[in-house]
């Protein structure tokens, strides 16, 4: 018996079609696991679950009834929970509190004596084992998310929606986290869990849906298929050789990773002994699941992230000792973060500012320690004509620039910087077609003038499209490094599931 | 009509003042005075008598140059309450110079004066916006509570190791006469901290506007991690601008003692470091509006008494206004153009507007 149908549904946002006829049939009692890249479309569906979008066709059905939402509430009356990525709790208060917190009672007071009891109660038949009197900042991680479940539970819920679980867990909480599920899933609860870690979905998933750019590309039950197969789905497309592609010579060795060794914000490692070598004049390309170390990775060579061991040498130098600051201008690594209106941009500042972000302090953006306008106001004419960006005036906030005209600025910084070497993460993602063709344009013309750039991106067409070399990170570690022409969909699924060791 | 709103918006700093005024005739009203009367006794004896005048002043200096040290960490994302502590702790600092300190050619001796409070401030400072940057501390309970540890370091040097002999309370020795502040509006206590205040103030908004040191200050404000990016020790400009921040305020303090008191009192000063939160939230941080909320903030300060004496109105009336502005202020301030209920009805409209324009050019 299907417990929920997701009915052809289609979302979309604006002219971005987030959703396109999706259909998945989940049964009762069973964890059902939705994997995708970022951007597949996962969360806008369970959104769509949770009652907090509206599909604009399709439905929900629930036991074979249409079911209509308008708000959260509508879903948990229904019996569907939700536990977000970031929890939902407040910390200062304990556990009791927390799931009690926002009970219908009116102005009657609150039993907790009873609540208390009541959880305990719940708590051990899920074998949970959680002290509803504890405060939640008491708690760890993989603690916190199983009072988020109590909430849920508690609130009569027997379908759990859990978004990217185990992106907040550290390492040896997931497997009890893991062990959880099964646990619910024996008391007939059912299990939506999204993610795209695919070794966690072999280990507890009945049924497996892999999503794609807003579709459904394959559904298959979890005994039945392989981390290369499925991650073969998640990548899904056959090589295409792209023919814009400029044929180059590369030179000599200028960038070279050794045995890098780091950890990521919540201190667990990021990058496992990673090595590689880039040569003048090449492009080269890093893919992999999202997650695996990549954004660490480039922090790591920009400077922006201190390495705990290993070697960075640029032109033979290490650059180790190196501030962001030096890399750039005496190593010559320019760097398009991967998060540009955060990191790259200053979003309240004009577009003539922006442009000198990184030079602020150097003629001639300034002298003597005074900012030239002027020079300032004749370089934003410059680049913005150069690169094309479109906006109103130079003296616009970056802030109301689309997000193409927003790279646009970020890259014409870097590249006017004159890099040897320039590291590019997420070039184009959430860019339009033509904004994505004038960066992979730019890419070609400053690998013909000899920098070499390397490029970090989890959207592997775009890598594909311009990488001369193609490395693929699994767990912090360059698993293999492929040509273009031996990119197989096959082969890229094996090695970003990290199934490298068996089959070479 | 979309401009008037945007006018109205604007200057909302200005109409919650107002607001707090009005509220404040209700209360003298309620006191059986005529407010306009009474507003008008205050106002006049702060702003067009002449020893009222001075007397406004004497409090600017102070007022002004706390609300530039709350002003300019703000720009730099900190957020200072410890001005008080701070003008305690330059004028400690600035006492022991005086005193202490053989006398030597005055410009000079009274320029290391000045400058031991600044030091003194920025000292102060520079433990919340350490402890902040390398220890993830929350400046505002720092500076707050070190506020309480400088005005009872004051209250025992005064009392204790710097009292003067056979004082009645705690105050210290007179400090050498060479090192008064000129006066500026003789016989009134006005003295040229006032002048160097908006002289400061005229100089900060030049540099963060137009100096690379500025700019890292702002940036480091408006995005921390772009900073890093940039190129700068976001951690380091943390500390320099709490620092520069506490100096202004340890100025101020020791303009208090080389201009108003010359003496080192405990207890000196009424609160002038609070009254510089408000001062610089209403100028929204601008270096260059300080001046004018500070000067309006003075003036209820010193227009209190001129108040009670001809209207009778008890100047407790004036700590209530003060209150109310803060609250009008601190409710405007919460009022944004572009989320408000108001901003997304006009919004609405202008999109209307530009749906209709292409219509009536056909129309046409």
């Amino acid at each position: 018996m299907d417990h929920i149908v997701i009915d052809r549904i289609t979302k979309s946002f604006g002219a971005f079609r987030a959703l396109d006829d999706v259909f998945i049939r989940i049964a009762k009692g069973a964890i059902h696991a939705i994997l995708g890249e970022n951007g597949a479309g996962k969360t806008t569906l369970m959104n769509i679950l949770y009652g907090l979008y509206k599909p604009d066709e399709g439905q929900i059905l629930l036991n074979g009834r249409p079911l209509r939402m308008s708000s959260p509430a509508d879903a948990i009356s229904h019996g569907i929970g939700m536990i977000h990525q970031h929890f939902m709790l407040v910390n200062s208060l304990t556990v009791t509190e927390n799931v009690v917190l926002g009970l219908e009672g009116g102005l009657r007071g609150v039993d907790y004596a009873a609540h208390e009891k009541r959880i305990r109660e719940l708590a051990k038949s899920v074998g949970f084992d959680i002290e509803p009197a504890a405060e939640v900042w008491t708690l760890p991680m993989g603690m916190r998310q199983r009072v988020e479940i109590l909430k849920a539970l508690y609130r009569k819920a027997d379908v759990l929606i859990l978004d990217e679980p185990t992106s907040v867990l550290a390492p040896s909480e997931i497997g009890s986290f893991l062990e959880s599920l099964k646990t619910l899933r024996a008391k007939n609860h059912t299990i939506l869990f999204i993610t795209h870690k695919l070794e966690e979905v072999m280990h507890v998933a009945d049924r497996v849906t892999v999503m794609r750019h807003g579709k459904v590309t394959d559904e298959v039950d979890a005994a039945e298929t392989t981390p290369r197969e499925l991650a073969q789905r998640m990548v899904g497309r056959d090589v295409i050789m792209n023919l814009k592609r400029v044929k180059s010579a590369p030179g000599e060795v200028i960038l070279k990773a050794e045995k890098l060794v780091a950890t990521d914000d919540r201190g667990v490692r990021a990058l496992d002994a990673l090595s590689f070598e880039l040569r003048a004049g090449e492009v080269f390309g890093i893919t992999g699941v999202d997650g695996n170390g990549q954004r660490e990775l480039s922090e790591v060579i920009a400077g922006l992230r201190p390495l705990d061991s290993g070697h960075i040498m640029a032109s033979g130098r290490d650059i180790g000792p190196l501030d962001v600051k030096r890399r750039k201008d005496e190593a010559g690594i320019g760097f398009v973060p991967e998060d540009r209106q955060h990191t790259g941009l200053v979003l309240d500042y004009p577009v003539a500012t922006n442009f000198i972000l990184r030079d602020y302090d150097r003629q001639p953006a300034s002298r003597h320690g005074l900012l030239d306008f002027k020079y300032m106001a004749r370089n934003a004419a410059d680049l913005v004509k150069r690169y094309d960006v479109r906006l109103r005036s130079p003296q616009q906030p970056v802030r109301f620039l689309s997000g193409g005209n927003q790279q646009k600025v970020i890259l014409a910084r870097e590249i006017e910087a004159k890099p040897k070497i320039l590291v590019i993460m997420q070039a184009c993602k959430g860019l339009d077609v033509g904004a994505i063709e004038f960066v992979q344009n730019t890419i070609f013309e400053l690998k013909a003038s000899g920098v070499g750039v390397l490029y970090i991106s989890t959207e592997l067409e775009h890598v594909l499209d311009i990488a001369d070399r193609i490395g693929v990170m699994y767990r912090g570690r360059i698993t293999g490094t492929l040509l273009p022409q031996e990119a197989t969909s096959e082969r890229l699924g094996e090695l970003m599931a990290g199934v490298a060791s068996e089959v070479v | 009509m979309v401009r008037v709103v945007q006018f109205l918006f604007v200057t909302k700093t200005i109409w919650a003042v107002v607001l707090a005024l009005l509220v404040g005739s209700i209360l003298m009203l309620s006191a059986g005075v005529n407010p306009l009367y009474a507003y008008a006794s205050l106002f006049g004896g702060a702003f067009f008598d002449y020893y009222g005048f001075g007397a406004t002043l004497v409090k600017f200096s102070p007022i002004l140059l706390a609300g530039l040290a709350v002003a300019i960490p703000l720009r730099g994302g900190l957020f200072n309450v410890g001005a008080e502590g701070q003008i305690y702790m330059g004028a400690l600092f600035c006492a022991i110079a005086a005193l202490y300190l053989p006398e030597f050619y005055w410009p000079l001796h009274l320029l290391v004066c000045a400058l031991a409070g600044a030091l003194g401030g920025a000292f102060w400072a520079a433990i919340a916006g350490y402890l902040k940057a390398y220890r993830g501390i929350n400046e505002v309970i720092v500076t707050l509570l070190l506020n309480y540890v400088g005005i009872n370091i004051v209250s025992y040097a005064a009392g204790g190791p710097m009292i003067e002999e056979g004082a009645p309370y705690p105050y210290s020795p007179e400090i050498p006469s060479s090192l008064f502040l000129p006066h500026i509006m003789l016989p009134t206590d006005a003295h040229a901290g006032a002048l160097v205040g908006v002289l400061l103030a005229v100089i900060l908004a030049f540099v963060l506007k137009y100096t690379t040191f500025g700019f890292a200050l702002t940036t480091v404000g408006s995005n921390p991690q772009a900073a890093k990016y940039a190129g700068i020790h976001v951690q380091r400009q943390m500390v320099v601008t709490m620092a520069l921040g506490g100096a202004l305020a340890g100025l101020g303090g020791a303009f208090e003692i080389l201009g108003v008191k010359y003496r080192l009192f405990h207890m000196f000063s009424p609160g002038y470091g609070f009254d510089g939160i408000v001062v610089a939230f209403m100028a929204g941080a601008n270096p260059i509006l300080v001046p004018i909320a500070a000067l309006f903030f003075s003036g209820l300060r010193s227009g209190a008494q001129f108040m009670q004496r001809a209207s009778g109105v008890d100047s407790t009336v004036i700590d209530a206004i003060q209150g109310l502005v803060v609250i009008f202020v601190a409710a405007s301030l919460a009022i944004r153009f572009g989320e408000s209920r108001w901003g997304k009805l006009l919004a609405q409209r202008r999109a209307l507007d530009d749906q209709l324009t292409p219509l009536e050019k056909k129309n046409a």
